[in-house]
């Protein structure tokens, strides 16, 4: 396997770089640690110069506008752009395109009118309805919310958690049991947020404040039919569709703040004197870092290996779940050792290092669990659908 | 931990404030009627977190403030959009001495009860 960098890559890699030195990480010195947005202004500030970039909006395929990169360059402005406090969950504080929704890519052309168009200007916000609190890995399963056909119109039901989001989404797309057990029964509905019986409930607080989850209480919730992404039963395939896609930068945001982490701990490890010697002279030292690099190293061969399959057109959904499963995974052992190299100042507010720790934590559960993941590889490994 | 903050009121004065710790946290204040007038937050670029944030209401009552309660928390961003957002439910509008919050940032939350 071949990764270097095309010329064209590298020019893109060092531009964001440079973007994020120069504009985002001096942002970060009058903010509160914790913080995951910047004014409105500001946002438009820095959005206009990732347009000028031509990298505004990199979710977004290039019919709809977005840039022309393939995934591996996609991975490499992601591992960029986590490198700062809030790199993780709030990366560049979303100046190259906040969270799309890719499932609406799917919708119909009337859909795409009235919700996909104004998503991507980015006029309006949208969320991301699936798990519940019967459980977010298995929702062909687990989805308990209910819809029933009244006339025109769809009546909903349910509970929806950890839904991001939903509190300042304009509309968003939601996934309920139409039919019987099992994916076949759920289908998906795009509904706003204004409707009656839509109710956002309350914050679930977590390790995390940026992007933070809420909780979606549906009652007698009536979407029109013409509401329906896809088709009736259809709910979990579209759902599914982007996701090994999406895992992929998701990884590589991991490996962005794994990075940026060792980088700090080696810098510190030479500067910092106990008993009369660097760090960097203590062998127990020397070996976490040697340990950070190699878990650094490995998790980036995987996930540029993951994104170039998918580059190539072949199937990638093993890579991708091995790409998230060993991203995430490494990038906390490396963050955590990071920290014990810093000692007191590693779980102090004053560096980045902890609330990275925080977040990473949450990369080990979100967009499927390492275990999930194994779940996943072990299926494709076997080829067959475990029980 | 319900939405809404629940604990008792105290008064916003130096011998209350001696049980109050600078942790970070959340905060509200109220006049002599309870009504809520500022939800603030002490966030980690406070000096003395929630102390250090009743210290200066104290100098500087903002809207005729008399009483206080804390919430220590962790999350206290989240906790903070969370109140305010309850708050704005209620009453329609954000309490009359938070000037310092842009609505704009704030989202929509419909919490029950």
């Amino acid at each position: 396997m071949d990764f270097a960098l095309t010329d064209e890559q590298r020019i893109i890699v060092d531009m964001v770089r440079r973007f994020v030195r120069e504009e985002i990480v001096p942002l970060e010195d009058n903010l509160d640690p914790d913080a995951d947005e910047v004014s409105p202004e500001k946002l438009a500030e820095l959005v206009a110069k990732t347009k000028e970039m031509g990298l505004y909006g990199l979710d977004t395929p290039p019919e709809y506008g977005g840039p022309e990169i393939d995934l591996v360059t996609r991975c490499l402005i992601a591992i960029e752009c986590s490198q700062h406090r809030a790199g993780l969950y709030a990366p560049c504080y979303y100046a190259f395109g906040g969270a799309r929704q890719a499932q609406l890519f799917e919708a119909t052309e009337a859909q795409k009118e009235k919700y996909l168009y104004p998503m991507l200007n980015g006029e309006k916000k949208v969320f991301f309805g699936l798990s519940e609190p019967s459980g977010g890995s298995d929702p062909g399963r687990a989805i308990q919310t209910r819809a029933v056909r009244d006339g025109d119109h769809w009546v909903l039901n349910g509970t929806k958690l950890w839904i991001s989001g939903a509190d300042r989404a304009d509309y968003g797309l939601l996934f309920a049991r139409t039919g019987g057990p099992g994916r076949g029964g759920v289908t998906a509905f795009i509904v706003e947020t204004e409707w009656e019986g839509f109710n956002v409930r309350r914050v679930v607080h977590t390790l995390r404040s940026a992007k933070y989850a809420t909780e979606i209480q549906l009652e007698n919730l009536r979407v029109p039919h013409e509401n329906i992404l896809g088709e009736e039963g259809g709910g979990f395939a579209i759902a599914n569709d982007r996701l090994s896609r999406q895992r992929v930068p998701y990884s590589a945001e991991c490996l962005g703040v794994a990075i940026k982490a060792h980088q700090m701990a080696t810098e510190y490890a030479k500067i910092r004197e106990t008993f009369g010697a660097p760090l960097s002279h203590r062998q127990g030292i020397q070996w976490m870092l040697v340990e950070n690099e190699i878990d650094i190293r490995a998790a980036r061969l995987l996930v540029l290996d993951a994104a170039s399959k998918a580059d190539r057109g072949e199937p990638f959904r093993t890579e991708s779940a091995i790409a998230k499963l060993v991203a995430s995974e490494n990038s906390f052992r490396v963050v955590d050792r990071s920290m014990q190299i810093h000692g007191g100042l590693g779980v102090a507010k004053d560096l980045p290092l902890e609330r990275w720790f925080r977040e990473m934590r949450i990369r080990r559960v979100g967009e499927g669990p390492s275990e999930v993941q194994k779940h996943v590889i072990a299926r494709d490994l076997l080829n067959e659908s475990l029980r | 931990m319900p939405v809404r903050m629940d604990k008792p009121w105290m008064p916003l004065d130096e011998e209350a404030l001696k049980i109050v710790a600078s942790h970070l946290g959340v905060y509200q204040l109220a006049n002599a009627a309870g009504e809520i007038v500022y939800i603030g937050v002490a966030d980690a670029r406070t000096l003395f977190g929630l102390k250090g944030e009743l210290r200066k209401a104290i100098a500087a009552p903002p809207a005729g403030a008399t009483q206080f309660r804390v919430e220590v928390n962790m999350a206290y961003r989240t906790r903070h959009a969370e109140l305010l957002q309850a708050y704005q439910y209620d009453h329609g509008a954000l309490p009359v001495a938070n000037t310092d919050i842009d609505p704009r940032m704030l989202g929509c939350l419909r919490p029950a009860g």
